[in-house]
């Protein structure tokens, strides 16, 4: 299955994520918005980061789970590039996610990414599990 | 992407209306400034569509404006302009805004002209390229403490210019001084701080840049004077918001303002169009962090030019007095202005959104610097990296866009599709080839921004101008361009 594919969209970049359950989902999402900000082929992973978050519903929850990853991007400048979404509900997930530090690879960054939007933002049932449509201001 | 095919009425050469029988919930008509070729790109995506939805928030104040630059953005477009009234609980949208808080442009003189600079061009370009943190997440040298970063959130400007970056006349040439009063640093998230942190004076990525250009055409000798400007002269523009901290703050607001359609029971088509009364205390809170981010970059727009003013003297071994490297002047095109406008007579206080949208007070407006009272505010307006940029200057005729005008070429293609049509192109060599240097760090900026991306900055001006919004001033044209 494909993990995601981006869409047209004039200014910023749109992402169609597909996944078979909504864990896959959230974790093919989170590929997908590193993928877009860093070249990530090739990338070993030696840091690991845990989060923990709840929202008041799945849109909110996938927003949450891709401004925490987002920030701990830019702050602790980390690039992350593989997502084991643990455990999830409609309302609360956890997970660890593997990365390496910007620090020694500046070359891969690739697209400053602002924030996911809400804009048109729904996920979807289809015939092989689940797909969301997510707008990145860049 | 799909085409849009609502109804628009032709107004005039330079104006279109979408009646606010449209769609069920338009409290006022749309009106979008563009010229027939331009309507065409304009059809080619939803923004026309955003213009009517943001005639949907309440307390608006006249018609949901769209700029000739505009394009789709999320709840408002990208040109959008739209008031609120204050005291007719109107309401304040984070999505009118945007996620770079601030983004704006300062354009600053020399006293060099083009012969002059062209044998050390790249020299320039080069050591502006290394002395200029830029790119994805950039972070600077100017460290400001934590207890610093509250003043400098409240102060702006003032507070980078009293800590040694810059002169304190700069002041005066940048949209409200540097600072918009009232800025709260306690409604500015721990995160947003952390986010911000290390961030001061540095480019960021995308279409942020720094441009060395020439002014090539002067249409207004007058007005060109009193900005310090000849035909010829090289000056500097600077693209720039506020960082990983307007983001931040603008996303953890547009996430809030969602709970607060339905406590004060106002229905949008769009999440992103979340809104609150300006009086409410979600409004309150949502303006006093909107005014820390837009001083937060105004703060960087002026490291950025002190950064480039110790370039400039290092490359000509001159000083920047002797340079004449002063500020003509510094405008935001992505806030919300809490201003006091005439409307129908009546003085109202009214929240404007200007999202890629710049302010255009004219002729004789208060609170513009003594020098420009004559000319009316300098707007600056960039082009792509391959084509014109403009200043232009405030009307008295802009009252009908609440002194609004365009920001400058709007895109017009997806990013995906650049970088398929840069494909086996190098952007940078076929810039160099009309004597243009490029310096990017990042990987697919190029392609990205290419000029082909761009709608037609001359055909945006011409819109405005023929429009009475703005007036022409002078044109310039790129020379050495710096990209994240």
């Amino acid at each position: 299955m494909k993990r995601y594919e981006q869409f047209p969209h004039t200014a910023d970049i749109g992402v169609r994520a597909y996944g078979k359950s909504l864990k896959e989902l959230f974790e093919n999402a989170a590929f997908a918005m590193f993928d877009i900000l860093a070249d990530l082929e090739g990338i070993t992973d030696d840091l690991t980061e845990k989060f923990d978050l709840k929202a008041a519903n799945p849109e909110e929850l996938l927003i949450a789970w891709l401004d925490e990853l987002l920030y701990r991007f830019y702050t602790k400048q980390i690039i992350l590039s593989e997502f084991n979404i643990e455990e999830i509900t409609d309302k609360s997930l956890k997970a660890t996610a593997y990365g390496r530090s910007v620090m020694a690879n500046r070359n891969r960054l690739k697209t400053e990414i602002k924030a996911a939007t809400y804009a048109d933002l729904a996920i979807k049932k289809t015939a092989d599990g689940y797909s969301v449509e997510i707008i990145f201001d860049v | 992407m799909a085409t849009w095919n609502g109804p628009l009425e032709r107004i005039d050469e330079f104006r279109w209306r979408l009646a606010k029988s449209y769609k069920a919930g338009m409290r006022t008509d749309g009106v979008i400034y563009a010229d027939e070729r331009m309507m065409a790109d304009i059809r080619n995506d939803k923004a026309a569509e955003q213009v009517a939805n943001v005639a949907m928030l309440p307390g608006i104040v006249g018609n949901s404006l769209g700029m000739p630059d505009i394009h789709w953005g999320y709840g408002f477009p990208i040109g959008g302009v739209a008031a609120t009234d204050v005291d007719a609980g109107g309401v304040i949208s984070p999505g009118g805004v945007g996620f770079d808080i601030n983004c704006g442009l300062r354009l600053m003189r020399t006293n060099l002209t083009g012969e002059e600079v062209n044998p050390k061009l790249r020299q320039l370009v080069q050591a502006l390229y290394n002395d200029i943190p830029a790119g994805v997440g950039s972070k600077g040298d100017i460290k400001v403490s934590a207890k610093d970063e509250r003043k400098l959130l409240a102060q702006g400007s003032g507070w980078v210019v009293a800590n040694g970056y810059g002169r304190s006349e700069d002041l005066e040439y940048t949209e409200e001084h540097g600072a918009i009063k009232g800025a709260d640093p306690d409604s500015v998230s721990p995160r947003a701080y952390e986010r911000g942190k290390d961030q001061s004076g540095t480019l960021g990525s995308g279409n942020h840049f720094l441009e060395v250009q020439a002014v090539d055409e002067i249409y207004d000798l007058e007005a060109a004077g009193v900005f310090g400007i000849e035909k010829g002269q090289v000056v500097l523009m600077i693209h720039s918001g506020s960082r990983g901290l307007g983001y931040q703050v603008c996303d953890e607001y547009s996430k809030d303002m969602i709970g607060c359609l339905s406590k004060y029971g106002i229905e949008v088509p769009d999440r992103q169009l979340a809104c609150a009364p300006v009086n409410s205390p979600e409004g309150k809170a949502y303006l006093g962090a909107m005014k820390c981010a837009a001083n937060y970059a105004w703060a960087n727009r002026q490291c950025l030019m002190h950064l480039a003013r110790g370039v400039f003297e290092k490359v000509f071994r001159r000083s920047e007095g002797d340079l004449g490297l002063d500020l003509i002047y510094d405008v935001a095109h992505n806030i919300a202005k809490i201003e006091k406008q005439v409307i129908g007579g009546k003085e109202r206080t009214l929240c404007v959104h200007r999202k890629g949208a710049t302010r255009a007070f004219p002729p004789g407006h208060p609170e513009l610097p003594a020098k420009y009272q004559k000319t009316g505010q300098p707007v600056i307006i960039p082009g792509d990296m391959g084509r014109n940029s403009y200043i232009l200057a405030g009307t008295e005729k802009a009252s009908e866009t609440f002194y609004s005008t365009c920001h400058g070429a709007g895109r017009r293609m997806s990013r995906s599709e650049a970088i398929k049509r840069a494909h086996g192109r190098s952007i940078a060599r076929e810039l160099e080839a009309k004597g243009i240097i490029v310096m990017s760090s990042g990987r697919e900026t190029l392609a990205e921004e290419m000029p082909e991306a761009y709608k037609d900055v001359n055909e945006v001006v011409g819109v405005v101008a023929g429009a009475g919004i703005s007036r022409k001033v002078c044109r310039m044209r790129p020379l050495g361009v710096i990209k994240g």
